[in-house]
């Protein structure tokens, strides 16, 4: 193909989108609404997964140790537990506490009223362990407490689990709604670039008719839906990056501290943004090239 | 130039269009194509250009044969064809001078090319003075003069007209007719569909009649043969 006819082809598509203006209007606010839904519901769900993955990655196993007199022995058989536990496959990282340690945890919490235990502490040394994939806690906790020197080992087993499977049912629903959102958005802006295409088919037929390769009348119009999808996706970046910057600069000052944290801005706003236009595009150019498709065979 | 043997064209619908049509059509004729409605007329003409393949038979138009012509070579044979409808099938929003450019366009034609050419068949259907009028500020006469200079701009061997003059009147006709016998005097072969009889009895070619998807007649310098 000559650059000569490429030119052409962009000037082309350019022109037919400033004489369509009513059916361009209509295909770009059809990719416009649908693109803000996608946008709007992408960061709702990777937030909601981060709230479901700091919520999941909070759960650890609390690892009771057997109390061992002689502090030598001791000292051996908390190393041997320590390194027996690290060397589960399954395992992401193992914390020591002492008793004293966890006595003064205590103390923070409860008060100072227990620091009358610090005479004779009554706890225990402590492991917390966490799994690499916490879904897999209850597996784990099960290994280590076939581990010897474990005196208890807790994950708050029958409610981990519940939390777990809500959480994982809430990906799924989230998921399937997005998948759902992304079949109506193709379906939608699909068939709107179909309907401008209908209206221009006898333009088609003539350039078949006086020798046009298929190329040469496609190409236009997948130019066309091309630039359809990125004047679509300019209001819903512009709005999904505002609305998104305003909310998280309004919370996440006051979740400083929480279990449960925003997705920073960047780079969520780039990673969505990205999927936006890229859709726009995609749904743009894929929804000229099938409906054109249609008319060539003449 | 154009060579049919044994064409017969049976479309989903069950109609048989052509029913084993053999014709042969030299370089420089001047054809009519004459019979009644539903006859198959037009499926004969559709069959040159490839709209339409055979069921079975061979179509051999300039040394291409149709039946063995893949789809994407198609655009390569029509370049070679100029084809004309009854109803122009001008684009209404370019201007005549754009609507003839057109097909030199999409092959993709050296631009001073094209517009000599297109200044060129212009001048040839009397149309120079009315380049930057649009389809719509035209008459119907005129606009067929903008759909044959559009068929003839790429030099094709072949002109095919599907009743050029059928939403024309007499006067009009008679216009058109001589732009086609003057594209004919040039060399170039001219197959035309029509139920003009005043023009087929006038002005004497070669004339095919196509009755039931056959070939019922076919002689040179003969008249019209049905009553108007």
């Amino acid at each position: 193909m000559k650059g000569r006819t490429i030119k052409r082809h962009f000037r082309e598509s350019f022109k037919t989108l400033s004489r369509n203006g009513w059916m361009t209007f209509a295909s770009i606010s059809a990719v416009t609404v649908t693109l803000l839904l996608v946008g709007v519901f992408a960061i709702i769900m990777m937030n909601l997964n981060k709230v479901a993955d700091d919520i999941e990655n909070d759960v650890e196993i609390k690892v009771l140790i057997d109390i061992i007199e002689d502090p030598n022995q001791a000292k051996e058989a908390e190393d041997k537990l320590i390194s027996d536990i690290e060397k589960l496959p399954e395992v992401k990282e193992v914390k020591y506490s002492s008793k004293e340690n966890e006595l003064n945890l205590l103390i923070e919490d409860f008060g100072d009223d227990l620091s009358l235990f610090e005479q004779s502490n009554p706890l225990r040394n402590v492991l917390y362990v966490k799994a690499s994939d916490p879904q897999q806690t209850a597996k784990v906790a099960k290994k280590i407490d076939a581990l010897d020197n474990t005196y208890e080992v807790v994950y708050g087993e029958g409610k981990v689990e519940k939390l777990f499977s809500f959480l994982n049912t809430s990906r799924n629903v989230g998921l399937i709604l997005i998948v759902g959102l992304l079949f109506t958005a193709i379906f939608l802006i699909s068939n709107t670039i179909r309907i401008t295409i209908i209206a221009r088919r006898d333009e088609i037929e003539i350039m078949k008719l006086v020798g046009a390769t298929n190329a040469f009348v496609r190409i236009p119009f997948v130019l066309e839906g091309m630039w359809l999808g990125v004047l679509g996706s300019i209001i819903p970046i512009a709005v999904v990056s505002i609305v998104y910057y305003n909310v998280y600069n309004v919370l996440q000052p006051r979740l400083h501290g929480e279990l449960v944290q925003l997705l920073d801005l960047s780079p969520l706003l780039y990673q969505v943004n990205a999927l936006i236009i890229v859709l726009g595009i995609f749904i743009g150019v894929w929804g000229s090239f099938m409906s054109v498709r249609k008319f060539l065979k003449i | 130039m154009i060579q049919m043997n044994n064409v017969v064209k049976k479309y989903p619908n069950g109609v048989v269009a052509a029913n084993g049509i053999s014709v042969d059509i030299k370089q420089g004729e001047f054809v009519y194509v004459v019979g009644p409605s539903g006859a198959g007329k037009s499926t004969f003409i559709k069959l040159m250009y490839r709209e339409e393949k055979p069921t079975s038979g061979e179509v051999i138009i300039a040394g291409t044969n149709l039946s063995t012509l893949k789809n994407r070579q198609v655009p390569y044979l029509r370049r070679q064809l100029g084809v004309v409808f009854q109803d122009f099938k001008l684009l209404p929003r370019l201007n005549v001078y754009e609507n003839v450019a057109f097909a030199l366009e999409v092959i993709e034609e050296h631009p001073k090319t094209i517009r000599k050419q297109v200044m060129d068949v212009l001048d040839l259907v009397g149309l120079k003075h009315k380049v930057r009028m649009f389809p719509n500020e035209l008459s119907g006469g005129e606009q067929q003069r903008v759909s044959i200079a559009r068929s003839i701009v790429n030099m094709p061997k072949v002109v095919i007209a599907d009743e050029p003059t059928g939403n024309l009147d007499p006067e009009t006709s008679w216009e058109i007719m001589n732009i086609f016998e003057e594209i004919n005097a040039r060399g170039t072969t001219v197959v035309m569909a029509t139920h003009n009889r005043e023009i087929v009895n006038a002005i004497r070619k070669r004339v095919i009649a196509i009755e039931g998807g056959l070939i019922v007649r076919d002689v040179d310098g003969g008249d019209y043969g049905y009553e108007g």
